[in-house]
């Protein structure tokens, strides 16, 4: 597996301010990966710092190969999507245009049914689209160059669901057809969870998960049921949550449950449900530190609460 | 993500859901699987994904490469998945039945009679075979 991306001790200091510390990070070449955690982690610096549109503080930064700062070699075969990406003031079909001079890759029979499937016109003056109608524009520019690394910055702001669903659609169909590396922040994170084939997740400025998907499924789960069967069948396992209504507790157990966890849980009358990315998320991003790739974070024990 | 959610990893449902489709015979021996992209789409999941539950098929022998062709459902495929569900079943169906019998109160000949019943209304018109 070649990698895409490679970030190494990454620091970015602002006034004040440290948006980015020591981030350590590879993205395989070829996959789609979720970054995920709060507004003002990170998340944005460090997309601008691999799109070449800032400098890092120390630390290095390589995208397919090279420092993309200035490297016209590298900012060619890359896209980058920003949240409401500003334009020069003209027409939607001059924006593509542009695009398709600077993109070696980009697709006009692609942008065009995207355009159709955004009803997005041509004509249309961009200062005068809806929030929604400019993040389309931006999707549309985003999946037309075919880059070989895309990256997405929250790509959707005032795009109903409808709209997401079929930027998922079409972001997927078209890396079936031709795979390239992703990167794509969101905080929607359950409606995107499906898309990715590793996450990693930022949190002040500090990487605190960074794993494969399929992995981070079933790394906790919660518990629920009698207050007694629940403390009874979490005894000796670190939790991260325990919350109570009358009899009925529910905790969160962190570690994998085997069959034998499980049948215990049945037999227990206990009910199991496994954490979702945006639950994992919430709680990764309360951790102090960064595990490894795939690593179960490790657990903060909490006290009893009402 | 299309109806595709509990506890197991999404590739392993993937190939639990190819796997029923196999033993329910919707997929017959011998015929064409869904590609990988083709589940992707259908699934919205990454291909990545929808890769692995299909090599998890694979590997276990249900599923068969043809090259250049894609993945067919090998021959004995869906009389050893049936085997399977067979033992699974009393785990996943009669022991949290008892369960939750013995906790709403339902003792073992009351269960025995509503279960005998049941089984009046759903096997009185088939042909009296029982598949699960």
């Amino acid at each position: 597996m070649t990698t895409a991306i490679s970030v190494a001790d990454l620091t970015r200091r602002y006034p004040g301010h440290v948006a980015l510390d020591r981030v350590t990070v590879t993205i395989a070449a070829g996959s789609i990966t979720g970054l995920l955690g709060r507004n003002g982690a990170g998340k944005t610096t460090l997309l601008r710092i691999l799109a070449g549109q800032e400098f890092p503080s120390s630390g290095s930064v390589s995208v397919l190969g090279a420092p993309p700062a200035e490297n016209e070699h590298v900012l060619r075969r890359m896209v980058f999507v920003r949240e409401d990406q500003a334009y020069p003031d003209f027409k939607v079909r001059h924006a593509l245009r542009a695009a398709s001079w600077f993109y070696p890759n980009w697709d006009a029979g692609l942008a065009d049914s995207l355009m159709a499937d955004f009803d997005l016109r041509p004509d249309k003056a961009i200062k005068t689209l809806s929030r929604g109608m400019r993040s389309a524009l931006g999707i549309v520019i985003g999946l037309g160059a075919r880059a070989e690394v895309t990256l997405f910055d929250e790509p959707y702001a005032g795009l109903d669901a409808v709209a997401r669903q079929i930027f998922y659609d079409r972001l997927l169909a078209d890396y079936a057809e031709r795979p390239r590396t992703v990167l794509l922040s969101t905080h929607l994170i359950d409606e995107a969870a499906a898309l990715f084939e590793n996450v990693v997740v930022i949190d002040r400025g500090r990487v605190v998960l960074d794993a494969s998907a399929d992995g981070l499924r079933g790394v906790a789960t919660t518990v629920s049921g009698p207050v007694l069967a629940v403390d009874e069948f979490t005894a000796g396992r670190p939790v991260w949550n325990r919350r109570c209504l009358g009899s009925q507790a529910s905790v969160v157990a962190v570690g994998q449950l085997d069959e034998a966890d499980r049948a215990r849980a049945r037999s227990l009358g206990l009910d199991l449900a496994p954490l979702t990315l945006q639950q994992l998320v919430v709680h990764a991003a309360g951790l102090p530190t960064a595990p490894g790739a795939a690593h179960v974070p490790p657990p903060a024990k909490e006290g009893v609460s009402a | 993500m299309a109806g595709l959610d509990e506890g197991a990893p999404l590739f392993a449902q993937v190939a639990e859901r190819l796997a029923a489709e196999i033993a329910d015979g919707g997929l017959a021996e011998g015929e064409r699987v869904p590609s990988t992209n083709e589940l992707a789409a259908y699934y919205r999941i990454n291909p990545a994904t929808a890769a692995k539950g299909i090599n998890l098929l694979a590997d276990n022998g249900l599923l068969e490469k043809r090259r250049g062709i894609g993945m067919f459902v090998a021959v004995g495929a869906r009389r050893r998945l049936l085997a399977q569900r067979r033992e699974e079943f009393v785990e996943r169906y009669v022991r949290p039945l008892l369960v939750e019998a013995a906790r709403i109160g339902i003792d073992g000949g009351e269960l025995a009679g509503l279960i005998k019943e049941c089984g009046h209304e759903h096997f009185s018109d088939s042909e009296g075979g029982v598949t699960v």
